[in-house]
């Protein structure tokens, strides 16, 4: 599988990562050439194999739906870069007006 | 002084009996760390003032007359393993500042029993690598030729328990992060049963494989941190419900009516044949020590890597999108919006590997292409588990072979061929895939440097992968050799 720099741009923008000229280079090589090794697994017919979900673990948790004592809010926010009356501090989202 | 180089089982002998104190033991540990950390560098951040707090303390419980197996013993937890109020940073420059507001639950477990944490160890940027040369600060060096790795990704750990600058320490799993360290160096190292033990507090890497583990100096500390760390935690949602077994009972001398599985697959092109030669006379040591030694077939052991491969990175791309710039960890201040602010943050604080997986996770699992890899991964995992069900089912009670296919390498010698690296990994990840217990024992020397012994067990029979690790032990001495910067 041959990965191309446009599609190496579009999956880093999915990914929310920024990347420089040289890592793009790079990762379109990389990837390429990891791609066609995992491919190997085409060999194998699994038509009729049910996916692995869980190796260990039989059927689901539940818990008592009762309240507990979370973590303090200052506590949550000691390690944020910016916050503000309690909150996370972040870009604006909306735009004023709407929309 | 030499108090550093004790196993966990004689210092408690000695604290139990007052010969020595939990202060002067943890003085002796952390005078090594300051000899020989400069070279070795196995911590992100040491912590001696802690560590001589939690002396005091515990010296204070055996006076008292309370002590356990673990109290006063010097501890060293992987940088991934959260600890509250000091420093995680997950080998990443994302969470270089990251001072978690919580405790792992493991990490909990071992301040009850009165542990005395030294520090946290280096590793591979959020456990992705099998050398620490992938930690965003610098590589670790393996104590037995310090220009060559001490594995990965706890090899900060492994180094720290070989050193001596540390009795025992946690690492975690994925696809041979415990064991394969501890093969490169020559210590003890194992991964539960998936679910055995608490993941609660230890970063995500790939949640269908990771498990915390310890990393010791010899099989009997191995059992005695089982037993302080396998519990069932309501606080994961995949930890198990089932009884902790007393693990050092299972420890005997001989293997009468063991049954011993090696698979033919593994003795393949790309192992080294010095490490072939002493992984065969370990396993002739087996059926010495009474074990049947009988072969088996594991059809699909070529798949293993590429089917790790796209099983762990789409998961750790889903895991590590919570790293946003915005809540915690690395911040860009120059971001003009949400979009940026993540992208720029993410940009600059994961690395190479990190970001080399990300991709391929995401593209794995991105739109038109989750069938035909993430979907087709966890479906030959499933033929994987089933060679091992096999092997189990027709009675054979472990699978050994080697740990690592090759000694420790030289630092620099493989970072710029990932996938050969990655190669490297294909003993250690069917355990993960099929979540089964397991562990790496020392088995000899080749070249000057530790060969890995592998024993994997049925799901939860931690018990039986002990009794083969001890008896093999007990009737070798590969345990007790230490390089001359440790002592």
């Amino acid at each position: 599988m041959k990965i191309s720099r446009s599609e190496v741009e579009h999956i880093a923008d999915l990914a929310r990562l920024e990347l420089s000229e040289g890592e793009i280079k790079q990762l379109e090589t990389d990837l390429s050439q990891i791609l066609e090794y995992v491919e190997q697994l085409n060999e194998l017919d699994t038509t009729d194999v049910l996916p692995t979900a869980h190796v260990v673990v039989k059927g689901d948790v539940l818990r008592e739906d009762e309240s507990r004592p979370s973590l303090p809010s200052e506590d949550i926010l000691s390690n944020a870069p910016r916050t503000q009356d309690g909150f996370f501090r972040v870009h604006a989202i909306f735009r004023k007006g709407g929309r | 002084m030499t108090l550093h180089r004790l196993t966990i089982h004689e210092a408690h002998d000695l604290l139990r009996r007052r010969e020595i104190s939990s202060v002067g033991l943890t003085e002796s540990v952390l005078a090594k760390m300051e000899e020989c950390d400069p070279e070795v560098r196995a911590f992100i951040t040491a912590t001696p003032q802690i560590a001589l707090e939690q002396a005091r303390r515990a010296d204070k419980l055996i006076a008292a007359g309370d002590i356990g197996p673990l109290t006063g013993i010097p501890v060293a937890i992987k940088d991934n393993i959260c600890t509250k109020g000091v420093l995680t940073t997950c080998g990443s420059r994302i969470l270089e500042d990251f001072v978690p507001p919580y405790e792992a639950t493991v990490v909990e477990r071992l301040r009850k029993e009165g542990v005395v944490q030294v520090g946290k160890a280096n590793m591979d940027e959020f456990a992705m690598g099998s050398s620490t040369e992938y930690s965003a600060f610098f590589p670790s060096h393996n104590p037995w030729d310090t220009s060559r790795v001490p594995g990965g990704s706890s090899g900060g750990s492994a180094a720290a328990v070989l050193a001596n600058e540390a009795l025992f320490a946690l690492g975690s799993d994925t696809g041979g992060s415990v064991r394969q360290p501890a093969g490169l160096c020559g210590v003890v190292g194992m991964k539960p049963t998936y679910g055995r033990v608490s993941r609660y507090g230890l970063i995500a890497f790939a949640s269908s494989l990771d498990q915390i583990g310890p990393i010791t100096k010899d099989v009997t500390d191995c059992a005695l941190v089982m037993n302080a760390i396998a519990f069932h935690d309501p606080l994961d949602s995949t930890s198990a419900d089932e009884p902790t077994p007393d693990y050092t009972s299972y420890l005997e001398e001989n293997l009468a009516g063991v049954v011993v599985g090696v698979p033919i697959e593994y003795f393949a092109a790309g192992l080294d044949q010095g490490v072939e030669e002493r992984v065969r006379d370990a396993i002739q040591k087996l059926a010495d020590l009474g074990a049947e030694v009988r072969e088996v077939s594991l059809p699909h052991e070529r798949y293993v890597v590429a089917t790790y491969f796209l099983t762990s990175w789409a998961e750790a791309s889903a895991n590590l999108a919570r790293y946003d710039g915005l809540k915690y960890g690395l911040f860009a201040p120059d971001a003009r919006n949400i979009r940026e602010a993540q992208s720029k943050a993410r940009g600059r604080g994961f690395g190479r590997e990190v970001k080399r997986r990300i991709m391929l996770g995401t593209y794995a699992l991105s739109s038109g292409y989750y069938d035909a890899y993430y979907l087709k991964a966890q479906k030959v995992r499933t033929l994987i588990k089933e060679d091992l069900d096999r092997a189990f089912d027709a009675g054979v009670d472990v699978v050994v072979g080697p740990t690592s296919p090759i000694v420790a390498f030289g630092i620099g010698e493989k970072v710029d061929d990932p996938l050969e690296m990655y190669l490297a990994d294909l003993y250690t990840i069917p355990a993960n895939l099929a979540g089964l217990p397991c562990i790496s024992i020392p088995c000899g020397f080749h070249e000057g440097l530790p060969v890995g012994l592998q024993i994997m067990g049925r799901p939860f029979a931690e018990s039986m992968v002990l009794r083969v690790a001890y008896a093999y032990e007990q009737g070798t001495d590969f345990h007790l050799q230490r390089p001359p910067i440790s002592l």
